[in-house]
């Protein structure tokens, strides 16, 4: 092949902005508007590619999504990307492409030896080969030296990909004839329309095909049909590909920009899709059609018209259908000397003018060895030549149709599949409903658009193409190799085996050959895969069947789907109202549950400091910001009803002021969240349930209450981001709060543990909970959340006088693990029952029916040997257990787990480990040892009761 | 995605929602239902093809509805709020 840039001509280009770029090294010269393909083939570059597999040199295809063969990774001035079809991707000033699969480059690739012997390598051979001793010894060596582009590890994104949601009457999908007219007819009917294209430029085969459209060139249609659409508000976007349509008509699109940024990815939802999406030309089935310089004929003409690059000067075109006769012409009018092989002796157009054709004959294979020299036909003719363009026919773009479940008929005259019954919503129409001539599309475009008759269609007015065909289909047994699916490397024999071997299932083939499984997936090559299993097993190509249509129909970058969602927005945590305070304070933050907490307000030694923290709060008072702390609010007439049968514990019978602490089972009785309930009067509660539970609470409130109870009985509101709550907790609590003068009595008997009393800070209304959680005694002081700061500053100057310590999270767990407060999920698992943290009453007691009731009477419930809740002790000085660390025994020399050390911790207070941990039978074995193992060392332990600190709950009142 | 419709939002995304299990589930209250009835209700579903009754919640305003669609088409039929009489369960 000798290509060259003609020197005048091409749509695309623009001869005034002159673009240099590279290709596997080498320096070379495009125009702004040439894809990376259109550039090299200009520069008459001929192997642009390696195979897959066999390291076969592989020359440019197509000139559009469908290309197999030119795939190159691309970096410098553009985005690190890998894969990109060098047919769709414009070249940029500084851009540097490398081919895929090839090393050092695709011309010299060290490999291709490889070629040589793919008689042993068939499909398959590594499932046979390979699977003694193990794949996997094989697997990073093929890997290697099988595969296509290579990612960039280090690559980083430019920033968020843009996310858009939109409405419309009417998406069409593909700005050729059919979609233009559509687009036209639907918006003269007043419907909202959006038109995508992949295209850069829209007109589809009208920007390289011949045609006159309401007697104007169709250039000029396009332009102004565009024009008008958007003048009128209509959404236009050019190289926007529909990948994929989804539940009730929810259409993917990936739109690419010129400018480097990323892509956006749309999701329209329209009322009525129209699918305008062309078609694609397949390749003809001759030994070595996969060699460089043989193309699509389509794509030679794209090439001449848009490109101004003809492909060749000795070109033969192969074709068993009429559309390859215009490109024939355009061709040798171009200046090439143009030989047309067409397998049809009759009923074949006229020869276009300075075209010698031979008509009834069909290459039999093509020869050269790393690009087309020359081509054998059927008889044995010998033809020279540097460019084969072939047509085999055309294969309908159905893919969305039948992502939308939609199903396909086989026409034999046109030798393809096309739409069959409608899908509700969704109409296609032009080539890839099978139509061959503007009017045949124009006709169908208005019949698409029922109602839209306010505006006539437009008319051809000028000549029509027709669409005789007679199909050719690859034959079992021919010779020579004759490639089905150039991109995983798939031959005629590959298929022949399969079908040997009895994979004729359509979708065996596919996987046992990795038939039309590329990249590409198959646009070029499927059907002839089918045909062939069809006609090596005696049946016909419907009878084959298709494999399932499944988005995307173009590769869309992972980035399009993330969106924002990455770096921060991946998973937001939720914020205190005092955040900026506390950093202020020096703390520092954690992810807990959810929320960004302070860990502790210590720097960089992080164990000293939450181990002071923790000491400190025993020894005077301590502040601690709980506003994580959920408040869900249950009121109505059913309330107390509705608090009884969500909680195990009996709730209905707590008196208004008073608090209660209770367990939520779910339905499997499992212990699923655990807390204060607040009663604030007859017919109010709060919940006060776990930090990283409120959302799962809140709902599980809500379905009981609209299930259950009644919109009218009982009504629910998470209040738990309003109101911030600082807790003071230490045997100093009391004075500290007597000092913020919050206007009620703290009085021990108007405020006794675990009640709640309301009071005034300042002009703000608070509620103070005396609860604890540190085994002290402890008010928790709610207020408005914007109030908040000032009553922190204020705890802080009053906390001076008792040398208060503020405390983070952490050394609040060592406080309660000192106590033996569990934490769900920490302490318990998904087989905790109430019962195994030592509370058993109301399972022994209540009558009225509660959430997860019946469960705690199963056959699993009722045993002494479940896993309990204990404390676990070891001696003055050594390190703290292991958290997670199994409880072991040995049982005739097999070890088995008890259970595990659930919290563990080092207290300051009492100078020695404390533990906490699930283990068998644990409250009947306080004061038994236990073996602990972790990491292989095994440790002795004391079983005790949970709790380690002042057991007899003086301080709580002290 | 799919568009589901909240009883008190109208259509939504299918991502504004969350699954609350098979409707028609009716809840064996007391300590002493038949084990084979409690196992049931906490365990077996139909999972038909077809035409299914669901309960789903819409995280968005909280609303527990029963939604009729076809697991097959997945043809949304109808939405029913709650009557809070323990049908959906």
């Amino acid at each position: 092949m000798t290509a060259t840039r003609l020197s005048s001509g091409g749509s695309a280009i623009d001869r005034s902005r002159p673009v240099s770029f590279s290709f596997d090294g080498r320096k070379l010269q495009g125009f702004e508007g040439d894809t990376i393909a259109s550039a090299l083939l200009a520069s008459d570059v001929a192997v642009v590619g390696r195979s897959f597999k066999y390291h076969r040199p592989r020359g440019i295809w197509g000139a559009g999504v469908e290309e197999p063969n030119a795939l190159v990774d691309i970096s410098g001035s553009v985005a690190t990307t890998p894969n990109t079809r060098a047919t769709t991707e414009f070249v940029l000033e500084g851009m540097i492409a490398k081919s895929v699969n090839a090393s050092p480059n695709a011309a010299a690739d060290r490999n291709a030896f490889i070629d040589r012997f793919s008689r042993f390598i068939p499909a398959a051979f590594y499932y046979k080969t390979f699977m003694w001793p193990d794949w996997h010894l094989f697997e990073p060596r093929i890997r290697a030296v099988a595969g296509l582009g290579e990612v960039d590890t280090g690559w980083q994104s430019s920033g968020p990909a843009d996310q858009i949601n939109r409405h419309c009457d009417v998406l069409v999908v593909g700005a050729g004839p059919a979609g233009l007219a559509a687009a036209k007819l639907a918006a003269g009917a007043g419907q909202s329309v959006i038109l995508v294209d992949g295209q850069r430029e829209p007109g589809g085969s009208l920007n390289h095909r011949t045609g006159e459209i309401d007697g104007k060139p169709d250039a000029a249609w396009v332009a102004e049909t565009i024009a008008e659409l958007s003048a009128a508000g209509h959404i236009v976007l050019p190289s926007t590909t529909a990948f994929g349509i989804y539940d009730h008509n929810l259409v993917g699109l990936n739109q690419r920009h010129v400018d480097g940024r990323p892509d956006t990815l749309w999701r329209v939802r329209p009322r009525r899709i129209v699918l305008a999406t062309g078609a694609i030309e397949r390749p003809l089935p001759f030994a070595n059609n996969d060699l460089p310089g043989i193309m699509s004929a389509d794509a030679a003409l794209i090439y001449l018209r848009r490109f101004a690059v003809l492909v060749g000067r000795r070109i033969i075109v192969a074709t068993n259908n009429d559309s390859a006769y215009e490109v024939a012409g355009a061709l040798a009018e171009a200046g090439a000397d143009v030989t047309l092989v067409d397998s049809r002796k009759d009923g074949a157009p006229a020869a276009p003018e300075g075209v010698s054709r031979m008509a009834g004959r069909l290459v039999a294979a093509a020869r050269g060895k790393v690009r087309v020299e020359g081509a054998v036909l059927d008889d044995g003719t010998v033809l020279e030549a540097d460019c084969v363009a072939v047509s085999g026919g055309w294969t309908p773009t159905i893919h969305l149709f039948c992502q939308a479940r939609g199903k396909l008929v086989w026409s034999e005259a046109q030798a393809a599949f096309l739409p069959g019954d409608p899908v509700e919503g969704m109409a296609v129409v032009g080539a890839a409903a099978g139509a061959v001539s503007l009017s045949g599309v124009f006709e169908g475009a208005a019949k698409a658009m029922p109602g839209a008759t306010t505006s006539p269609a437009p008319r051809s007015t000028g000549v029509e193409a027709t669409g005789g065909i007679l199909a050719a289909w690859p034959i079992p047994g021919a010779r020579g190799r004759v490639w089905i699916d150039y991109q995983n490397d798939v031959t005629a024999k590959d298929v022949e085996l399969a079908a040997r071997e009895n994979f004729i299932s359509v979708e065996h083939l596919k996987r046992y050959t990795t038939l039309g499984m590329a990249t590409d997936q198959g646009k070029t090559s499927n059907l002839a895969g089918l045909a062939l299993m069809g006609a090596a097993t005696g049946r016909t190509v419907p009878e084959v069947g298709t494999t399932t249509y499944r988005p995307p129909f173009t590769p869309v970058p992972l980035a399009s789907f993330a969106g924002a969602r990455g770096g921060e927005l991946m998973s937001p945590v939720r914020r205190l109202p005092l955040e900026n305070v506390h950093r202020a304070q020096g703390a520092v933050f954690q992810e807990y549950g959810g929320w960004l907490r302070p860990a502790h307000y210590g720097g960089a030694d992080a164990d000293r400091a939450i181990q002071d923290e923790a000491r400190r709060a025993r020894q005077s008072v301590a502040l601690f910001d709980g506003s994580t702390l959920g408040k869900i609010e249950v009121m109505g007439p059913k309330a107390a009803e509705f608090v009884d049968f969500i909680y195990y514990n009996t709730m209905s019978t707590l008196k208004p002021g008073r608090c209660r602490y209770g367990f939520m089972l779910s339905e499997n009785g499992v212990v699923f969240d655990d807390g204060i309930l607040v009663r604030l009067d007859e017919h109010r509660f709060v919940v006060s349930c776990s930090s990283s539970h409120v959302a799962a609470v809140h709902a599980r409130l809500e379905e009981w209450r609209q299930d259950r109870f009644g919109r009218d009985a009982v009504y629910i509101h998470n209040a738990t981001s309003e109101m911030a709550t600082l807790t003071v907790s230490g045997p100093n609590a009391k004075n500290l709060l007597v000092a913020l003068n919050l206007g009620l009595s703290l009085d021990d008997t108007d405020l006794p543990h675990m009640a709640i009393g309301e009071g005034m800070f300042e002009t703000e209304p608070v509620r103070v909970a005396r609860v604890s959680f540190t085994g002290d005694r402890s008010y928790e002081v709610s207020i408005r959340a914007d109030r908040a700061e000032r009553l922190w500053a204020r705890m802080h100057e009053a906390g001076k006088a008792f040398d208060a310590v503020t405390i983070g999270l952490e050394a609040l767990m060592i406080l309660r693990a000192e106590k033996g407060y569990i934490v769900i999920g920490k302490d318990t698992d998904g087989t905790t029952l109430p019962h195994d943290l030592g509370v058993d009453g109301p399972r022994a007691k209540r009558k009225s029916e509660y959430v997860g009731r019946r469960s705690l009477f199963t056959e699993v419930a009722m045993p002494d040997s479940r896993q309990q809740l204990v404390g676990l002790a070891v001696a003055r000085g050594e390190e703290p257990l292991a958290t997670g660390a199994h409880g072991i025994s040995r049982e005739g020399g097999k070890l088995r787990s008890q259970g595990f050390v659930t919290s563990s911790y080092h207290s300051p207070t009492l100078a020695r480990p404390v533990a906490l941990g699930l283990i068998e039978r644990g409250a009947a074995r306080h004061g038994e040892t236990i073996d602990i193992q972790h990491l292989g060392m095994v440790r002795r332990a004391t079983i005790t009761g949970p709790c380690a600190f002042d057991p007899s709950g003086e301080r709580l009142n002290a | 995605m799919q568009l589901f419709h909240c009883p008190f939002c109208g259509a939504r995304d299918e991502t504004e929602f969350h699954f609350g299990g098979e409707a028609g589930n009716l809840r064996p209250d007391g300590a002493d239902a038949p084990a084979d009835r409690w196992a049931n209700y906490l365990y077996m579903r139909d999972n038909p093809k077809g035409a299914v009754r669901e309960v789903w919640v819409h995280m968005n305003c909280g609303e527990f509805f029963v939604m009729e669609r076809d697991s097959v088409s997945h043809q949304v039929l109808s939405s029913t709020s709650l009557d809070g009489a323990g049908h959906a369960q």
